[in-house]
């Protein structure tokens, strides 16, 4: 037995899941212990500290510092509204003053007496945290947010694009090699979350987001494509912030690439269902895919977490090839060789044996392949 | 620092993000040299939360694998779960040593006045402390005050250097940074429960100023001035401040990091110390530096991985060393970013076959989503090698634009200066001087031939005049790096012996003529007997057998107009050192190196480098 260099992405019909549902700053939670909550529902809520607006209140006044100090009418930590005098000179014969006014409601920050700097901060920003998925509160962090569980049809994507939406699951190709057409998507497509098969085109995501598509689900896109709708090249893998009007999850890959049978398969059972996604990638130490989260019926004492195992790599093993050639191919292993192996680029590195779904048999380097449990 | 006496035995480990690699290092017949090595995954995560349950398990395999080479059960690494270090003979190790760059390194932000003088000083202080450098904020970088607030919340720094102003000098500008960081409110990145760490390195005059406006909302330390005068660097306290408080804060934030810590230990002075946990960057710099030093040569190294590329270089008489971090310029995690800066045109210049844009955009898509899948066809592999040549090409570019004289600084100018237009902040950089070139990270040290990886640095770098190329083998520099802090002597030894692979060197004149012309007149008496002689066009390359640790008589005549060292058109006699790849002779060119842009002049030229290189198998190449 060997542990696999890649594990493979999650496509389960039944996952117990926790999600952590985190304040950036501390706040408060709006939900206890126990609660059932709804994907759309808040479960915490905070105020960001607002903006800060420096200006060089010296030079406003036309004195150097520390002589502006004489002339303000406020201190820091006051209360502010637009056009609050906040400070003034007493001019020649009590005319001629110059006097500065607030340009914004908040309050002050900070009154400098080195730099004749004035610093002044906008109101609070809410900030709010939906549960994102349905299910129940099973901890509340104080101050913090909440972790809920539920039971889910659950797909790991590999790539994706865009935050956190929600919408009905609607299938629109018949098989996942299919290529969307850009025909088949209308004003039914609304609110929803779309599945293409093994390819999403520019006009097609383009027409979607026209007719307020939440969600688009695809086997492959077109790197080209995507460089056209964001207008700029993703250089790093950090995304799930794009303002696009949708989120689209990728499951296989670049290029046309039929989406795997089991996911296919998988969004296809659940057709019409409510489904949670998400397109934050990250990949780097503590990796992050994009989810499909569908929420299914549960009692509670089923919510045990699952043992996490390692994939591994036997003889018989279901496999998908990740790399070129055969990119995109399912396979069984049929051999694990120990030694190392020279493969055509020369390299030299620890290979398996298998059998493809069209009988080839081939060798692969077991770090392009990954495992799809069974 | 003189070794009081001889270490029998030494672990060194480097605990990265997500491998933690051991090596030990033994002192067998008079000499050091690095015996057996392991890894294990990085134990930082969930669930186990504990860097040193990887440490165990990267030394439970070296001491196993020594019980093997030696056929001796009795030797024993761990005792009580911890590295046994034990100051009997025949027993333990006498040393344990460092280095971390688990967790995402060391990432910093730096403050300066004027951002090309003291902001550039910062810089090099945090750089050269193997820090990450997020932004530089300074008074004159054209962003707007509330930008600069808003740049400094919305990062999450592990500390902050601040610099700006010369002592004694104006204090405004220096006040104003500190009122900026100060109203931004910046948190640490790691955890919650302390203040964020604030190093000011600034005029000495400011510094109740800044006392006034840091010193209660971060944890403020002041340290000497890291440009006291415009025409003086003095970068060390603010680096030892900076490799402190990364032990102390960040390092005591990582899970098991405390107990580490703990662990470290060696003999110093006659008394068992506490070696430092080094950031594994700085440990490189190290070793690079000691080398420099050592040998009397300017070295220039690169370790390009999956995310960054940093560049170390020592150059001049001084020795003056410099690090950057391209911290987005890598072949896996960023290696659509080297297509985004380097543009598809100038990755496909180095590729000798057609290739649609639309399957090579996709193809690097696909290997930043899966970054640990491996090029199978070998034709991935030309094209990983190409990019690969365009980050590091890349890379140097920010090094030589960073690696600069102090700006602002008033000198005496030579006569000769003045007529080359020579002014301060010149780059340091000199290709015609450098002694020795280092690549290192997966895809120089394991390129399947050796002769790729010296066609990689060749091409990228484009070395001139005679330059020595070498790869380190198993990237064990970061250890080596913190073991010059308690044994320099050890440190070199296993750099020159058991670290480095020579590949060869590269010889190569400098300057432009027709491509019909004589470029090179060379003699080279090889060590096999032969003597190579041959009147070398320009624009061709040759490829020798020199094998490591022989040398070549060689006399070699640059032709009219190109210099190889010696001036204009003068001949050299010198001795060229071999490698597993032998000596290249590159007659292409330098300043400039050209290649034809139209493909049906390029591809042909490339194939006939190629394999003059010896670098791919000939069928690609047809």
């Amino acid at each position: 037995m060997a542990q696999a260099y890649s594990p493979g992405l999650t496509v389960t019909d039944n996952i117990v899941l926790k999600k952590e549902r985190i304040l950036p700053l501390k706040g408060t939670v709006l939900v206890k212990k126990g609660d059932k909550v709804k994907a759309e529902d808040l479960v915490a809520e905070t105020l960001l500290p607002g903006k800060v607006v420096p200006f060089n209140l010296s030079n406003k006044l036309g004195v150097t510092p520390p002589m502006h100090m004489q002339y303000v009418k406020v201190k820091a930590g006051d209360k502010i509204k637009k056009g609050d005098l906040l400070a003034q000179t007493n001019g020649f014969l009590g005319l001629f003053k110059s006097t500065v006014k607030s340009p914004i409601v908040g309050e002050i920050e900070n009154i400098s007496k080195i730099t004749g700097q004035m610093l002044l901060r906008e109101p609070k920003i809410p900030v709010q945290v939906k549960a994102f998925i349905a299910g129940v509160v099973v901890e509340v962090i104080p101050e913090e947010g909440v972790i809920i569980e539920n039971k889910s049809a659950y797909i790991q994507g590999i790539f994706g694009i865009g935050g956190e939406t929600f919408g009905e699951i609607k299938m629109l190709v018949d098989s996942p090699g299919q290529p969307l057409d850009v025909k088949m998507i209308d004003d039914s497509c609304k609110d929803k979350i779309i599945v293409c098969g093994a390819m999403v085109s520019y006009a097609v995501i383009k027409k979607a987001q026209e007719v307020g598509v939440s969600g688009i689900i695809t086997g492959g896109i077109d790197d080209r494509d995507l460089n056209k709708l964001l207008g700029y090249n993703i250089g790093v893998a950090i995304t799930g912030h794009e303002e696009v009007g949708l989120t689209i999850v990728v499951t296989e890959g670049f290029g046309e690439i039929g989406m795997a049978k089991k996911t296919y398969g998988l969004l296809k059972q659940f057709d019409g269902h409510k489904a949670s996604i998400h397109g934050i990638t990250q990949i780097r130490a503590g990796v992050m895919r994009p989810e499909i989260i569908i929420p299914i019926k549960f009692k509670e004492e089923e919510l045990t977490e699952p043992e996490t195992r390692m994939s591994t790599l036997e003889i018989g093993t279901t496999i998908r090839v990740i790399r070129q050639p055969n990119f995109g191919v399912i396979g069984k292993v049929t051999g694990l060789p120990e030694q190392l192996t020279k493969v055509e680029s020369e390299t030299l590195v620890r290979i398996l044996e298998a059998e493809l779904e069209n009988g080839e048999k081939v060798i692969i380097p077991r770090a392009n392949v990954e495992v799809i449990e069974n | 620092m003189a070794d009081a006496r001889p270490l029998k035995r030494i672990i060194a480990t480097d605990c990265g993000s997500t491998t933690t690699k051991s090596i030990l290092i033994e002192y067998i017949d008079g000499e050091y040299r690095q015996t057996v090595r392991g890894e294990a995954p990085t134990t930082v995560e969930k669930p186990l939360n504990d860097v040193t349950k990887g440490v165990i398990n990267a030394v439970t395999e070296l001491e196993e694998l020594a019980r093997l080479k030696y056929k001796d059960d009795s030797i024993k690494f761990i005792k009580d779960d911890t590295i046994w270090i034990s100051e009997k003979e025949n027993e333990g190790v006498d040393a344990y040593v460092s280095t971390s760059s688990a967790g995402g390194g060391l990432q910093m932000m730096v403050t300066g006045v004027v951002a090309k003088m003291t902001g550039e000083s910062a810089e090099r202080a945090a750089l050269g402390a193997g820090a990450i450098v997020m932004d530089l904020i300074a008074s004159n970088d054209k962003r707007a005050n509330y930008e600069k607030i808003e740049r400094i919340r919305q990062m999450r720094p592990d500390m902050i250097l601040m610099a700006g102003g010369v002592d004694g000098g104006t204090t405004k500008h220096v006040a104003e940074m500190g009122e900026l960081v100060a109203a931004a409110d910046p948190r640490p990145r790691l955890g919650s429960s302390y203040k964020l760490p604030v190093i000011y390195a600034g005029n000495n005059k400011a510094r109740d100023i800044i006392k006034d406006a840091l010193g209660e909302k971060t944890d403020l330390i002041i340290t000497d001035n890291l440009r006291p005068t415009l025409e003086n660097e003095n970068l060390g306290p603010a680096r030892d401040k900076i490799h402190d408080l990364f032990m102390e804060h960040v390092m005591a934030q990582a899970p098991g990091y405390n107990k580490l810590m703990s662990w470290v230990k060696g003999p110093k002075d006659g008394k068992l110390v506490t070696i430092p946990i080094m950031p594994t960057p700085a440990a490189v710099g190290n070793i690079m530096q000691t080398i420099a030093k050592v040998y009397d040569i300017e070295v220039l190294g690169v370790d390009i991985g999956g995310a960054t590329t940093d560049i170390f270089s020592v150059f001049t008489k001084n020795k003056v060393f410099n690090r950057t971090v391209s911290a987005n310029l890598g072949l896996s995690y960023s290696i659509s970013n080297v297509l985004a800066t380097a543009g598809l045109e100038e990755i496909l210049r180095w590729v000798p076959f057609d290739i649609d844009e639309s399957g090579l955009r996709n193809m690097i898509k696909n290997k930043m989503i899966r970054p640990t899948t491996i090029p199978q066809q070998l034709e991935e592999l030309v094209l990983e090698q190409a990019i690969a040549k365009e980050a590091l090409k890349y890379a140097f570019i920010q090094h030589k634009e960073f690696a600069v004289g102090l700006k602002g600084a008033q000198r005496q100018r030579e006569i000769s200066e003045a007529f080359s237009q020579s002014t301060s902040g010149e780059s340091v950089v000199n290709m015609m001087t450098l002694d020795l070139l280092v690549g290192s990270g997966g895809v120089l040290s394991h390129a399947p031939r050796r002769n790729q990886s010296a066609m990689m640095m060749v091409d990228a770098f484009l070395p001139e005049c005679i330059t020595r190329l070498a790869v380190d083998s198993i990237f064990m520099m970061p250890q080596l790096g913190v073991l010059a802090e308690i044994s320099e002597k050890a440190a070199t030894e296993v750099f020159e012996k058991d670290c480095l692979i020579y590949l060869g060197c590269c010889v190569a004149p400098v300057g432009k003529i027709k491509p019909d012309k004589i470029a090179l007149t060379a003699k080279i008496e090889l060590p096999n007997g032969e003597v190579f002689q041959e009147d070398i066009k320009f624009g061709e390359v040759r490829l020798l057998p020199c094998g490591v640790g022989e040398t070549a008589k060689a006399t070699l005549k640059p032709g009219r107009g190109l210099d190889i060292g010696e001036g204009k058109g003068q001949e050299i006699n010198t001795e060229l050192q071999g490698g597993v790849v032998g000596i290249v002779l590159d007659t292409r060119g330098r300043r400039p190196f050209t290649l034809p842009l139209e493909a049906s002049k390029r591809v042909p030229l490339l194939k006939k480098w190629m394999k003059e290189f010896k670098a791919y198998p000939e069928e690609i190449l047809k």
